[in-house]
């Protein structure tokens, strides 16, 4: 399994608010999702534009807009970004969103990590014999 | 003279039933809040123009995840 798909499988494993999350690039390309493939463009297409629209309606033009909340009566879409990736995730009416944020930011962490380099294996020291014939 | 004020009283109940109704399906429940680089946060309201921009494209992507 891609690093990127298990952290989201983390992600919804740990937090029983998500129910679903995707991951996708700046383009809108998914690199991971917990939804089927088509159900999954059609969430990220929906979630970048939502974005874009926070990004035009936000009144400080100068600060950079990094997550987002949007709740309704039928649940929650959270959005965070971090360089060119982000996350969304739909979760439950009235979700807890400090915690949900909080889930949000470690699984795009994770799924940004690179696989780790395995370590070889520690030699045995073996202690030096002692020189013969010295006292 | 009794009967009108107990139309003219029923329907300021009415009134204010309808809006709270209202209030309570459509806007209370809404909510967009965007969290900024600097540590900042701004929350608008269901019921404010920006959040009839933002809040069908929320509606869509819930719609999507389902």
């Amino acid at each position: 399994m891609a690093i990127a798909e298990k952290a989201l499988s983390e992600l919804t494993d740990i937090s029983s608010q998500v129910r679903a999350a995707v991951l996708f690039d700046g383009g809108g390309k998914v690199l991971a999702s917990t939804l089927p493939a088509e159900r999954a463009e059609g969430f990220a297409v929906a979630a970048k534009l939502l974005w874009e629209q926070a990004e035009v309606v936000r009144t400080d033009e100068n600060a950079k807009l990094t997550q987002l909340e949007a709740a309704t009566a039928d649940g929650s879409v959270f959005i965070v970004r971090e360089a060119e990736q982000t996350l969304a995730a739909v979760t439950s009416p009235e979700p807890t969103a400090g915690l949900v944020f909080y889930d949000l930011r470690s699984a795009l962490r994770s799924a940004g990590e690179k696989p780790k380099k395995r370590k070889a294996p520690a030699k045995k020291l073996t202690p030096k014999a002692k020189p013969s014939g010295s006292s | 003279m009794g009967r009108r004020s107990a139309l003219a009283f029923g329907a300021a109940i009415g009134t204010l039933l309808g809006i709270g109704l209202y209030d309570r399906f459509f806007r209370r429940d809404q909510r967009i809040d965007l969290y900024f680089e600097d540590g900042s946060m701004v929350s608008i309201a269901g019921g404010s123009p920006e959040a009839a921009v933002v809040i069908p494209y929320a509606r869509e992507a819930l719609r999507a995840a389902r």
